[in-house]
Protein backbone atom coordinates (compact mmCIF):
# COMPACT_ATOMS: atom_id res chain seq x y z
CA UNK A 1 0.00 0.00 0.00
CA UNK A 2 1.19 3.73 -0.80
CA UNK A 3 2.89 5.78 2.15
CA UNK A 4 1.19 8.56 0.74
CA UNK A 5 -2.26 7.29 1.33
CA UNK A 6 -2.96 6.50 5.34
CA UNK A 7 -0.69 6.43 7.47
CA UNK A 8 0.31 3.17 8.73
CA UNK A 9 -2.19 3.33 12.28
CA UNK A 10 -4.64 4.68 10.45
CA UNK A 11 -4.94 2.46 7.86
CA UNK A 12 -4.94 -0.08 10.73
CA UNK A 13 -8.12 1.23 12.06
CA UNK A 14 -9.93 1.68 8.70
CA UNK A 15 -8.90 -2.08 8.25
CA UNK A 16 -10.00 -3.01 11.77
CA UNK A 17 -13.60 -1.15 11.72
CA UNK A 18 -14.25 -2.53 7.82
CA UNK A 19 -14.17 -6.12 9.78
CA UNK A 20 -15.62 -5.82 12.84
CA UNK A 21 -18.90 -6.40 11.68
CA UNK A 22 -17.66 -9.90 10.59
CA UNK A 23 -15.46 -10.61 13.24
CA UNK A 24 -18.05 -10.13 15.24
CA UNK A 25 -20.81 -11.81 13.86
CA UNK A 26 -18.78 -14.82 14.21
CA UNK A 27 -17.74 -14.21 17.44
CA UNK A 28 -21.44 -14.33 18.27
CA UNK A 29 -22.91 -17.24 16.20
CA UNK A 30 -19.64 -18.89 15.67
CA UNK A 31 -16.91 -18.64 18.82
CA UNK A 32 -18.95 -18.10 21.74
CA UNK A 33 -21.30 -21.34 21.23
CA UNK A 34 -17.85 -23.13 21.10
CA UNK A 35 -17.03 -21.92 24.12
CA UNK A 36 -20.62 -21.98 25.52
CA UNK A 37 -20.15 -25.88 24.77
CA UNK A 38 -17.45 -26.36 26.58
CA UNK A 39 -18.91 -24.93 29.72
CA UNK A 40 -22.30 -27.06 29.05
CA UNK A 41 -20.38 -29.96 29.10
CA UNK A 42 -19.41 -29.88 33.03
CA UNK A 43 -23.08 -29.16 33.66
CA UNK A 44 -26.28 -31.49 33.61
CA UNK A 45 -28.13 -29.01 31.78
CA UNK A 46 -31.20 -30.30 30.03
CA UNK A 47 -34.65 -27.56 29.24
CA UNK A 48 -35.48 -28.36 33.02
CA UNK A 49 -31.85 -26.13 34.06
CA UNK A 50 -28.39 -26.74 34.78
CA UNK A 51 -25.99 -27.76 37.54
CA UNK A 52 -22.32 -28.24 37.81
CA UNK A 53 -21.94 -32.02 37.88
CA UNK A 54 -17.78 -31.25 37.04
CA UNK A 55 -16.48 -34.45 34.88
CA UNK A 56 -19.75 -36.61 35.61
CA UNK A 57 -20.34 -36.69 31.68
CA UNK A 58 -17.03 -36.91 30.40
CA UNK A 59 -16.26 -40.19 32.88
CA UNK A 60 -19.84 -42.04 31.74
CA UNK A 61 -19.33 -41.12 28.54
CA UNK A 62 -15.31 -42.87 28.09
CA UNK A 63 -16.32 -45.60 30.13
CA UNK A 64 -19.42 -46.62 28.25
CA UNK A 65 -18.52 -48.99 26.14
CA UNK A 66 -20.82 -47.95 23.24
CA UNK A 67 -18.97 -44.22 23.18
CA UNK A 68 -16.20 -46.62 22.30
CA UNK A 69 -17.59 -48.59 19.66
CA UNK A 70 -18.63 -44.99 18.71
CA UNK A 71 -15.54 -43.71 17.92
CA UNK A 72 -14.05 -46.77 16.33
CA UNK A 73 -16.69 -46.67 14.02
CA UNK A 74 -16.37 -43.00 12.93
CA UNK A 75 -12.50 -43.65 12.36
CA UNK A 76 -13.25 -47.00 9.90
CA UNK A 77 -16.21 -45.27 8.27
CA UNK A 78 -14.11 -42.09 7.62
CA UNK A 79 -11.13 -44.28 6.53
CA UNK A 80 -13.54 -45.76 3.87
CA UNK A 81 -14.80 -42.85 2.90
CA UNK A 82 -12.03 -40.92 2.55
CA UNK A 83 -9.75 -43.61 -0.03
CA UNK A 84 -12.79 -43.84 -2.11
CA UNK A 85 -13.22 -40.40 -2.35
CA UNK A 86 -9.66 -39.63 -3.09
CA UNK A 87 -8.83 -42.98 -5.43
CA UNK A 88 -12.19 -42.51 -7.49
CA UNK A 89 -11.83 -38.82 -7.73
CA UNK A 90 -8.08 -39.52 -9.43
CA UNK A 91 -9.19 -41.59 -11.25
CA UNK A 92 -12.18 -39.33 -12.93
CA UNK A 93 -9.72 -36.56 -12.39
CA UNK A 94 -7.43 -38.50 -15.17
CA UNK A 95 -10.24 -39.62 -17.90
CA UNK A 96 -11.14 -36.30 -17.48
CA UNK A 97 -8.04 -34.75 -18.28
CA UNK A 98 -7.70 -36.82 -21.07
CA UNK A 99 -7.53 -34.75 -24.21
CA UNK A 100 -10.72 -36.17 -25.60
CA UNK A 101 -13.83 -34.73 -27.59
CA UNK A 102 -16.97 -33.60 -25.20
CA UNK A 103 -14.54 -33.21 -21.92
CA UNK A 104 -15.56 -30.23 -21.22
CA UNK A 105 -19.53 -31.85 -20.82
CA UNK A 106 -18.26 -34.35 -18.44
CA UNK A 107 -16.20 -31.70 -16.93
CA UNK A 108 -19.68 -29.78 -15.98
CA UNK A 109 -21.89 -33.33 -15.81
CA UNK A 110 -19.83 -34.42 -12.21
CA UNK A 111 -20.41 -31.57 -10.72
CA UNK A 112 -24.51 -31.84 -9.50
CA UNK A 113 -23.97 -33.98 -6.68
CA UNK A 114 -21.31 -31.53 -5.10
CA UNK A 115 -24.30 -28.13 -5.39
CA UNK A 116 -27.19 -30.61 -4.87
CA UNK A 117 -28.67 -29.62 -1.13
CA UNK A 118 -27.21 -32.88 0.19
CA UNK A 119 -30.86 -33.75 1.68
CA UNK A 120 -32.54 -33.57 -1.78
CA UNK A 121 -30.11 -35.99 -3.09
CA UNK A 122 -29.78 -38.61 -0.51
CA UNK A 123 -34.27 -38.90 -1.69
CA UNK A 124 -32.36 -40.25 -4.80
CA UNK A 125 -30.33 -42.87 -2.93
CA UNK A 126 -33.46 -44.08 -0.65
CA UNK A 127 -35.14 -45.23 -4.01
CA UNK A 128 -31.99 -46.58 -5.23
CA UNK A 129 -31.49 -48.80 -1.92
CA UNK A 130 -35.12 -49.28 -1.25
CA UNK A 131 -35.09 -53.08 -0.77
CA UNK A 132 -38.18 -53.50 -2.97
CA UNK A 133 -38.60 -51.26 -5.45
CA UNK A 134 -35.25 -50.12 -6.31
CA UNK A 135 -33.35 -50.44 -9.52
CA UNK A 136 -30.10 -51.94 -7.06
CA UNK A 137 -32.36 -54.28 -5.22
CA UNK A 138 -33.99 -55.43 -8.57
CA UNK A 139 -30.28 -55.63 -10.40
CA UNK A 140 -29.37 -57.94 -7.66
CA UNK A 141 -32.31 -59.96 -8.11
CA UNK A 142 -32.50 -60.21 -11.89
CA UNK A 143 -29.12 -61.43 -12.24
CA UNK A 144 -29.25 -63.86 -9.24
CA UNK A 145 -27.02 -62.40 -6.86
CA UNK A 146 -29.67 -61.52 -4.40
CA UNK A 147 -32.54 -64.00 -4.33
CA UNK A 148 -35.02 -61.80 -2.45
CA UNK A 149 -36.13 -58.41 -2.03
CA UNK A 150 -32.70 -56.31 0.13
CA UNK A 151 -33.23 -53.62 2.11
CA UNK A 152 -29.59 -51.92 1.83
CA UNK A 153 -30.33 -49.73 4.72
CA UNK A 154 -31.89 -52.38 7.30
CA UNK A 155 -29.16 -54.35 8.23
CA UNK A 156 -25.89 -53.47 9.99
CA UNK A 157 -23.32 -54.55 7.39
CA UNK A 158 -24.93 -52.99 4.29
CA UNK A 159 -26.08 -50.00 6.09
CA UNK A 160 -22.69 -49.39 6.88
CA UNK A 161 -21.61 -49.90 2.83
CA UNK A 162 -24.28 -47.82 1.97
CA UNK A 163 -23.73 -44.21 3.46
CA UNK A 164 -20.46 -44.76 2.81
CA UNK A 165 -21.40 -45.34 -1.14
CA UNK A 166 -23.59 -42.14 -0.57
CA UNK A 167 -21.29 -40.10 1.26
CA UNK A 168 -18.48 -40.88 -1.64
CA UNK A 169 -21.49 -39.83 -4.23
CA UNK A 170 -21.52 -36.61 -2.35
CA UNK A 171 -17.68 -36.06 -2.31
CA UNK A 172 -16.25 -37.36 -5.18
CA UNK A 173 -17.21 -34.14 -7.30
CA UNK A 174 -15.24 -32.22 -5.35
CA UNK A 175 -12.14 -34.31 -5.53
CA UNK A 176 -12.30 -34.73 -8.71
CA UNK A 177 -12.30 -30.33 -9.91
CA UNK A 178 -9.72 -29.61 -7.60
CA UNK A 179 -7.38 -32.51 -8.98
CA UNK A 180 -8.39 -31.87 -12.55
CA UNK A 181 -7.02 -28.31 -11.54
CA UNK A 182 -4.29 -29.72 -10.50
CA UNK A 183 -3.40 -30.98 -13.25
CA UNK A 184 -3.98 -28.24 -15.55
CA UNK A 185 -1.40 -26.34 -13.89
CA UNK A 186 1.13 -28.50 -14.50
CA UNK A 187 3.25 -26.89 -17.26
CA UNK A 188 2.99 -28.56 -20.12
CA UNK A 189 6.96 -28.24 -21.33
CA UNK A 190 7.76 -30.64 -18.47
CA UNK A 191 5.12 -33.29 -20.65
CA UNK A 192 7.03 -32.15 -23.78
CA UNK A 193 10.26 -32.47 -22.42
CA UNK A 194 9.11 -36.17 -21.61
CA UNK A 195 7.38 -37.12 -24.36
CA UNK A 196 10.99 -35.83 -26.34
CA UNK A 197 12.92 -38.10 -24.09
CA UNK A 198 10.19 -41.00 -25.27
CA UNK A 199 8.87 -41.71 -21.93
CA UNK A 200 5.89 -43.35 -21.97
CA UNK A 201 2.24 -41.79 -20.77
CA UNK A 202 2.34 -44.26 -17.86
CA UNK A 203 5.52 -43.04 -17.08
CA UNK A 204 4.41 -39.18 -17.27
CA UNK A 205 1.70 -39.70 -15.07
CA UNK A 206 3.88 -41.04 -12.40
CA UNK A 207 7.01 -39.59 -12.35
CA UNK A 208 5.47 -35.70 -13.76
CA UNK A 209 1.96 -35.60 -12.97
CA UNK A 210 1.55 -37.65 -9.76
CA UNK A 211 4.78 -35.90 -7.76
CA UNK A 212 3.56 -32.36 -9.49
CA UNK A 213 -0.47 -32.66 -7.85
CA UNK A 214 1.09 -34.02 -4.14
CA UNK A 215 0.59 -30.96 -2.23
CA UNK A 216 -2.99 -30.59 -3.78
CA UNK A 217 -3.69 -34.44 -3.30
CA UNK A 218 -1.94 -33.97 0.48
CA UNK A 219 -4.49 -30.88 1.11
CA UNK A 220 -7.35 -32.31 0.00
CA UNK A 221 -7.15 -35.98 2.00
CA UNK A 222 -7.13 -33.59 4.97
CA UNK A 223 -9.75 -31.07 4.07
CA UNK A 224 -12.24 -34.37 2.93
CA UNK A 225 -11.46 -36.25 6.35
CA UNK A 226 -12.36 -33.02 7.74
CA UNK A 227 -16.03 -32.94 5.81
CA UNK A 228 -16.20 -36.45 6.01
CA UNK A 229 -15.78 -36.42 9.93
CA UNK A 230 -18.48 -33.86 9.81
CA UNK A 231 -20.90 -35.60 7.64
CA UNK A 232 -23.71 -35.43 9.45
CA UNK A 233 -26.81 -34.71 6.51
CA UNK A 234 -26.49 -38.32 4.25
CA UNK A 235 -26.29 -40.88 7.67
CA UNK A 236 -29.18 -38.96 9.54
CA UNK A 237 -31.02 -39.09 6.14
CA UNK A 238 -30.42 -42.43 5.43
CA UNK A 239 -30.70 -44.35 8.76
CA UNK A 240 -30.37 -42.09 11.47
CA UNK A 241 -27.75 -44.02 12.72
CA UNK A 242 -29.55 -47.53 12.61
CA UNK A 243 -30.17 -50.28 12.45
CA UNK A 244 -28.83 -50.95 15.55
CA UNK A 245 -26.45 -48.07 16.12
CA UNK A 246 -24.21 -49.65 13.12
CA UNK A 247 -24.01 -45.99 11.26
CA UNK A 248 -24.26 -43.96 14.18
CA UNK A 249 -20.89 -41.59 14.28
CA UNK A 250 -19.78 -39.05 16.76
CA UNK A 251 -21.60 -36.39 15.35
CA UNK A 252 -24.59 -38.36 14.85
CA UNK A 253 -24.35 -39.51 18.42
CA UNK A 254 -23.44 -35.81 19.36
CA UNK A 255 -26.57 -34.99 17.68
CA UNK A 256 -29.02 -37.40 19.00
CA UNK A 257 -27.88 -36.75 22.71
CA UNK A 258 -28.29 -33.34 22.69
CA UNK A 259 -31.17 -32.70 20.57
CA UNK A 260 -33.10 -35.72 20.44
CA UNK A 261 -33.05 -36.47 24.21
CA UNK A 262 -32.34 -32.60 24.89
CA UNK A 263 -29.70 -34.06 27.43
CA UNK A 264 -27.52 -30.45 26.44
CA UNK A 265 -24.72 -31.50 29.01
CA UNK A 266 -23.98 -34.49 27.67
CA UNK A 267 -24.45 -33.66 24.38
CA UNK A 268 -22.05 -30.69 24.73
CA UNK A 269 -19.32 -33.48 26.16
CA UNK A 270 -19.79 -35.34 23.09
CA UNK A 271 -19.25 -31.60 20.69
CA UNK A 272 -16.30 -31.19 22.88
CA UNK A 273 -14.70 -33.94 21.77
CA UNK A 274 -15.70 -33.82 17.98
CA UNK A 275 -14.04 -30.24 18.29
CA UNK A 276 -11.16 -31.46 19.69
CA UNK A 277 -10.37 -33.54 16.58
CA UNK A 278 -11.34 -31.15 14.42
CA UNK A 279 -9.12 -29.05 16.01
CA UNK A 280 -6.33 -31.53 15.54
CA UNK A 281 -7.27 -31.69 12.09
CA UNK A 282 -7.50 -28.30 11.26
CA UNK A 283 -3.75 -27.70 13.20
CA UNK A 284 -2.55 -30.19 10.51
CA UNK A 285 -4.00 -28.43 7.49
CA UNK A 286 -2.82 -25.23 8.34
CA UNK A 287 0.43 -26.33 9.41
CA UNK A 288 0.54 -27.96 5.94
CA UNK A 289 -0.71 -24.95 4.10
CA UNK A 290 2.00 -22.41 5.92
CA UNK A 291 4.49 -24.85 4.90
CA UNK A 292 3.40 -25.30 1.30
CA UNK A 293 3.44 -21.61 1.06
CA UNK A 294 6.93 -21.33 2.48
CA UNK A 295 8.16 -23.86 -0.08
CA UNK A 296 6.46 -21.79 -2.76
CA UNK A 297 7.53 -18.37 -1.69
CA UNK A 298 11.19 -19.62 -1.77
CA UNK A 299 11.19 -21.63 -5.35
CA UNK B 1 2.01 -34.96 -27.89
CA UNK B 2 1.12 -38.35 -28.69
CA UNK B 3 -2.21 -39.21 -29.96
CA UNK B 4 -4.35 -41.63 -28.32
CA UNK B 5 -4.74 -44.69 -30.32
CA UNK B 6 -8.29 -46.06 -30.73
CA UNK B 7 -7.51 -49.03 -27.99
CA UNK B 8 -7.11 -46.19 -25.35
CA UNK B 9 -9.69 -43.79 -26.81
CA UNK B 10 -11.95 -46.77 -26.43
CA UNK B 11 -10.84 -47.51 -22.46
CA UNK B 12 -10.95 -43.80 -21.44
CA UNK B 13 -14.84 -43.35 -22.99
CA UNK B 14 -15.81 -46.71 -21.04
CA UNK B 15 -14.16 -45.14 -17.91
CA UNK B 16 -15.24 -42.03 -17.96
CA UNK B 17 -18.85 -43.77 -18.78
CA UNK B 18 -18.50 -45.71 -15.59
CA UNK B 19 -17.23 -43.12 -13.92
CA UNK B 20 -20.54 -41.16 -14.99
CA UNK B 21 -22.75 -43.50 -13.78
CA UNK B 22 -21.62 -43.46 -10.66
CA UNK B 23 -22.37 -39.59 -10.60
CA UNK B 24 -25.36 -39.41 -12.74
CA UNK B 25 -27.34 -42.87 -11.72
CA UNK B 26 -29.17 -40.93 -9.08
CA UNK B 27 -30.43 -38.40 -10.79
CA UNK B 28 -31.27 -40.19 -13.96
CA UNK B 29 -33.29 -43.42 -11.61
CA UNK B 30 -34.86 -39.56 -9.96
CA UNK B 31 -36.10 -38.73 -13.21
CA UNK B 32 -37.18 -41.52 -14.87
CA UNK B 33 -39.10 -42.77 -11.62
CA UNK B 34 -40.85 -39.08 -11.46
CA UNK B 35 -41.99 -39.82 -15.02
CA UNK B 36 -43.35 -43.41 -14.29
CA UNK B 37 -46.82 -44.59 -12.90
CA UNK B 38 -47.14 -45.42 -9.41
CA UNK B 39 -47.89 -49.03 -9.64
CA UNK B 40 -45.16 -49.38 -12.22
CA UNK B 41 -42.71 -48.49 -9.77
CA UNK B 42 -44.43 -50.71 -7.21
CA UNK B 43 -43.23 -53.77 -8.71
CA UNK B 44 -40.68 -56.46 -7.22
CA UNK B 45 -38.07 -56.96 -8.81
CA UNK B 46 -37.82 -53.70 -10.67
CA UNK B 47 -39.04 -53.30 -13.99
CA UNK B 48 -36.52 -51.31 -16.44
CA UNK B 49 -39.51 -50.96 -18.92
CA UNK B 50 -42.27 -48.50 -18.59
CA UNK B 51 -44.77 -48.22 -21.56
CA UNK B 52 -46.69 -45.22 -19.94
CA UNK B 53 -44.53 -42.13 -19.54
CA UNK B 54 -45.89 -38.99 -18.20
CA UNK B 55 -45.09 -35.67 -16.27
CA UNK B 56 -48.49 -36.51 -14.39
CA UNK B 57 -46.70 -36.41 -11.13
CA UNK B 58 -45.12 -33.10 -11.99
CA UNK B 59 -49.35 -31.49 -11.47
CA UNK B 60 -50.27 -34.05 -8.68
CA UNK B 61 -47.64 -32.99 -6.18
CA UNK B 62 -48.96 -30.02 -5.33
CA UNK B 63 -51.94 -31.24 -4.61
CA UNK B 64 -50.39 -34.17 -2.42
CA UNK B 65 -48.55 -31.66 -0.74
CA UNK B 66 -50.23 -29.01 -0.72
CA UNK B 67 -47.29 -26.75 1.10
CA UNK B 68 -45.21 -27.57 -1.71
CA UNK B 69 -45.09 -24.10 -3.36
CA UNK B 70 -44.64 -22.06 -0.03
CA UNK B 71 -41.75 -24.99 0.59
CA UNK B 72 -40.20 -23.45 -2.43
CA UNK B 73 -40.79 -19.83 -1.97
CA UNK B 74 -39.15 -20.33 1.50
CA UNK B 75 -35.75 -21.77 0.34
CA UNK B 76 -35.76 -19.50 -2.14
CA UNK B 77 -36.54 -16.75 0.27
CA UNK B 78 -33.70 -18.11 3.01
CA UNK B 79 -31.49 -18.47 0.46
CA UNK B 80 -31.96 -14.78 -1.01
CA UNK B 81 -31.76 -13.10 2.47
CA UNK B 82 -28.35 -15.26 3.59
CA UNK B 83 -26.66 -14.66 0.78
CA UNK B 84 -27.77 -10.60 0.87
CA UNK B 85 -27.10 -10.55 4.72
CA UNK B 86 -23.77 -12.29 3.76
CA UNK B 87 -22.54 -10.03 1.30
CA UNK B 88 -23.17 -6.88 3.54
CA UNK B 89 -20.50 -8.15 6.24
CA UNK B 90 -17.88 -9.57 3.46
CA UNK B 91 -17.46 -6.68 1.40
CA UNK B 92 -16.02 -4.34 4.05
CA UNK B 93 -13.82 -7.20 5.57
CA UNK B 94 -12.87 -8.55 2.20
CA UNK B 95 -11.92 -4.93 1.03
CA UNK B 96 -9.43 -4.80 4.18
CA UNK B 97 -7.70 -7.91 3.70
CA UNK B 98 -7.37 -7.18 -0.10
CA UNK B 99 -6.10 -3.68 0.57
CA UNK B 100 -4.68 -2.93 4.05
CA UNK B 101 -1.42 -4.29 6.05
CA UNK B 102 -2.66 -4.94 9.63
CA UNK B 103 -1.57 -6.31 12.41
CA UNK B 104 -2.92 -10.43 12.96
CA UNK B 105 -4.17 -10.00 9.36
CA UNK B 106 -2.73 -13.26 8.55
CA UNK B 107 -3.86 -15.24 11.71
CA UNK B 108 -6.99 -13.98 11.34
CA UNK B 109 -7.33 -15.40 7.72
CA UNK B 110 -6.42 -18.64 9.05
CA UNK B 111 -8.37 -18.69 11.72
CA UNK B 112 -11.77 -17.93 8.99
CA UNK B 113 -10.57 -20.91 7.29
CA UNK B 114 -10.16 -23.16 10.79
CA UNK B 115 -14.06 -22.14 11.31
CA UNK B 116 -15.15 -23.14 7.71
CA UNK B 117 -14.11 -26.62 9.20
CA UNK B 118 -16.37 -26.66 12.34
CA UNK B 119 -19.73 -28.26 11.32
CA UNK B 120 -22.84 -26.58 12.10
CA UNK B 121 -23.35 -29.66 14.63
CA UNK B 122 -21.09 -29.05 17.24
CA UNK B 123 -22.48 -25.57 18.35
CA UNK B 124 -26.18 -26.93 17.69
CA UNK B 125 -26.67 -26.75 21.85
CA UNK B 126 -25.78 -23.12 22.74
CA UNK B 127 -27.67 -21.95 19.64
CA UNK B 128 -30.74 -23.58 20.19
CA UNK B 129 -30.58 -22.39 24.10
CA UNK B 130 -29.63 -18.57 22.32
CA UNK B 131 -31.88 -18.51 19.83
CA UNK B 132 -34.87 -20.20 22.60
CA UNK B 133 -34.23 -16.76 24.99
CA UNK B 134 -34.42 -14.43 21.77
CA UNK B 135 -37.82 -16.06 21.09
CA UNK B 136 -36.62 -16.80 17.70
CA UNK B 137 -36.98 -20.54 17.44
CA UNK B 138 -39.59 -21.79 14.58
CA UNK B 139 -39.01 -18.66 12.62
CA UNK B 140 -37.42 -17.60 9.58
CA UNK B 141 -34.59 -15.90 11.24
CA UNK B 142 -33.50 -19.48 13.43
CA UNK B 143 -32.27 -20.36 9.44
CA UNK B 144 -30.90 -17.11 8.50
CA UNK B 145 -28.89 -16.39 11.48
CA UNK B 146 -26.80 -19.47 11.42
CA UNK B 147 -26.43 -19.80 8.23
CA UNK B 148 -24.65 -16.16 7.10
CA UNK B 149 -22.32 -17.73 10.06
CA UNK B 150 -21.23 -20.47 8.38
CA UNK B 151 -20.87 -18.38 4.75
CA UNK B 152 -18.51 -15.39 5.91
CA UNK B 153 -15.90 -17.36 5.98
CA UNK B 154 -15.30 -18.85 2.22
CA UNK B 155 -16.92 -15.41 1.12
CA UNK B 156 -14.46 -13.60 2.64
CA UNK B 157 -11.53 -15.44 1.14
CA UNK B 158 -12.67 -15.20 -2.38
CA UNK B 159 -13.92 -12.12 -2.44
CA UNK B 160 -10.72 -10.85 -0.85
CA UNK B 161 -9.08 -12.55 -3.95
CA UNK B 162 -11.51 -10.64 -6.52
CA UNK B 163 -10.66 -7.19 -4.56
CA UNK B 164 -6.73 -8.00 -5.04
CA UNK B 165 -7.51 -8.30 -8.86
CA UNK B 166 -8.40 -4.55 -9.02
CA UNK B 167 -5.39 -2.32 -9.59
CA UNK B 168 -4.87 -0.49 -7.02
CA UNK B 169 -3.17 2.32 -9.56
CA UNK B 170 -6.64 3.53 -9.81
CA UNK B 171 -7.69 3.95 -6.51
CA UNK B 172 -4.00 5.92 -5.91
CA UNK B 173 -4.85 8.41 -8.72
CA UNK B 174 -8.39 9.19 -7.69
CA UNK B 175 -6.88 9.70 -4.28
CA UNK B 176 -4.44 12.34 -5.60
CA UNK B 177 -7.42 13.72 -7.29
CA UNK B 178 -8.91 14.41 -3.95
CA UNK B 179 -11.57 11.74 -4.10
CA UNK B 180 -12.57 10.41 -0.79
CA UNK B 181 -12.77 6.78 0.36
CA UNK B 182 -16.41 6.68 -0.34
CA UNK B 183 -15.91 8.21 -3.39
CA UNK B 184 -13.56 5.66 -4.25
CA UNK B 185 -15.68 3.21 -3.44
CA UNK B 186 -18.63 3.93 -5.34
CA UNK B 187 -16.72 5.45 -8.22
CA UNK B 188 -14.06 2.70 -8.76
CA UNK B 189 -14.40 0.25 -6.33
CA UNK B 190 -18.06 -1.02 -6.80
CA UNK B 191 -18.43 -1.21 -10.58
CA UNK B 192 -15.04 -2.97 -11.04
CA UNK B 193 -15.71 -5.82 -8.79
CA UNK B 194 -19.70 -6.20 -9.74
CA UNK B 195 -18.51 -9.48 -11.39
CA UNK B 196 -16.72 -10.59 -8.43
CA UNK B 197 -19.93 -9.92 -6.08
CA UNK B 198 -22.29 -11.36 -8.08
CA UNK B 199 -20.47 -14.47 -8.25
CA UNK B 200 -20.06 -14.35 -4.54
CA UNK B 201 -23.39 -13.82 -3.64
CA UNK B 202 -24.61 -16.83 -6.14
CA UNK B 203 -21.69 -18.78 -4.21
CA UNK B 204 -23.81 -17.95 -1.00
CA UNK B 205 -26.94 -18.48 -2.09
CA UNK B 206 -26.14 -22.28 -3.98
CA UNK B 207 -24.44 -22.16 -0.05
CA UNK B 208 -27.27 -21.53 1.49
CA UNK B 209 -29.91 -23.68 -0.46
CA UNK B 210 -27.64 -26.09 0.35
CA UNK B 211 -27.25 -26.05 4.24
CA UNK B 212 -30.83 -25.16 5.09
CA UNK B 213 -31.50 -28.94 6.83
CA UNK B 214 -29.93 -29.39 9.91
CA UNK B 215 -31.08 -25.82 10.93
CA UNK B 216 -34.35 -26.85 9.85
CA UNK B 217 -34.57 -29.71 11.42
CA UNK B 218 -33.51 -28.34 14.56
CA UNK B 219 -34.54 -24.64 14.83
CA UNK B 220 -37.49 -25.02 13.08
CA UNK B 221 -40.52 -26.74 13.63
CA UNK B 222 -43.27 -25.00 12.18
CA UNK B 223 -44.68 -25.89 8.19
CA UNK B 224 -44.87 -22.45 7.08
CA UNK B 225 -40.97 -21.91 7.41
CA UNK B 226 -39.93 -25.13 6.44
CA UNK B 227 -37.96 -24.91 3.24
CA UNK B 228 -37.90 -27.67 0.89
CA UNK B 229 -35.22 -30.05 2.25
CA UNK B 230 -37.06 -30.97 4.44
CA UNK B 231 -40.76 -29.70 3.50
CA UNK B 232 -39.77 -32.85 0.88
CA UNK B 233 -40.16 -35.51 3.88
CA UNK B 234 -43.73 -34.93 3.66
CA UNK B 235 -43.97 -36.93 1.29
CA UNK B 236 -42.97 -39.93 3.37
CA UNK B 237 -45.88 -39.25 5.85
CA UNK B 238 -48.17 -40.83 3.66
CA UNK B 239 -49.28 -44.85 4.02
CA UNK B 240 -47.42 -45.49 1.00
CA UNK B 241 -45.04 -43.12 -0.29
CA UNK B 242 -45.96 -41.83 -3.35
CA UNK B 243 -42.04 -41.96 -5.40
CA UNK B 244 -43.00 -40.29 -8.14
CA UNK B 245 -44.41 -37.46 -6.72
CA UNK B 246 -41.22 -36.86 -4.23
CA UNK B 247 -39.12 -37.51 -7.22
CA UNK B 248 -40.83 -34.87 -9.14
CA UNK B 249 -40.84 -32.33 -6.46
CA UNK B 250 -37.22 -33.22 -5.38
CA UNK B 251 -35.80 -32.42 -9.04
CA UNK B 252 -38.24 -29.38 -9.19
CA UNK B 253 -36.83 -28.39 -5.81
CA UNK B 254 -33.04 -28.75 -6.85
CA UNK B 255 -32.88 -27.15 -10.60
CA UNK B 256 -32.91 -23.55 -9.27
CA UNK B 257 -29.03 -23.87 -7.97
CA UNK B 258 -28.17 -26.85 -10.19
CA UNK B 259 -29.18 -24.16 -13.44
CA UNK B 260 -27.62 -21.32 -11.73
CA UNK B 261 -24.51 -23.29 -11.31
CA UNK B 262 -23.98 -24.61 -14.52
CA UNK B 263 -24.38 -21.25 -16.10
CA UNK B 264 -21.56 -19.95 -13.50
CA UNK B 265 -19.58 -23.02 -12.64
CA UNK B 266 -16.78 -21.98 -13.91
CA UNK B 267 -16.23 -18.59 -12.11
CA UNK B 268 -16.97 -20.41 -8.61
CA UNK B 269 -14.61 -23.35 -10.02
CA UNK B 270 -12.00 -21.10 -10.49
CA UNK B 271 -12.75 -19.34 -7.30
CA UNK B 272 -12.84 -21.92 -5.26
CA UNK B 273 -9.64 -23.78 -6.46
CA UNK B 274 -7.82 -21.30 -7.07
CA UNK B 275 -6.48 -20.90 -3.19
CA UNK B 276 -5.76 -24.62 -2.95
CA UNK B 277 -4.00 -25.14 -6.10
CA UNK B 278 -2.46 -22.02 -7.04
CA UNK B 279 -2.31 -20.09 -3.15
Amino acid sequence: MNQKLKSYTAQTYIAYALIAPAALYIILIVAWPLLETIRLSFTNSSLAGEDYVGLENYQKMFSSKKFNGIVTRTFVWMFFSVSLKLIIGLIGAVLLNANLKGRSIFRVLVMPPWVVPIAIGMLGWLWLYNGYFGIIAGVGMRTGILDGPFGFLAYKQSAFISTIIADVWVGTPMVTVFFLAAMQGVPRDLYEAAYCDGASRWDRFFKITLPQITPVIITMSLLSAIWTFNSFEIIWILTEGGPRGSTTTLIIDTYKQALGNYKFGRGAARAVVVMILLMLFAGFYLALLARINKKISHE
Amino acid sequence: MNKYNPFEKILIYFGIFVFMTFILLPFIEMFYASLRPLDHLFRSPYQFYSDDLSFWAYREMWNTVPMLGRYIFNSFFLASCVAILTLIFVIPAAYAYARFKFPAKNTSLYVLLAINMFSGAVILIPLYKLLRTLGLLNSYQSMIIPGVAFLIPTAIWLLKSYFEKIPIDLEEAAFVDGASRVQILRHIIAPLSTPGLVVVGIYAFIGAYAQQFLFAITFNQKKEYMPIPTGLYEFIGYQSVKWNEMMAAALVGMLPVLLLFVFLQKYIVEGLTAGAVKN
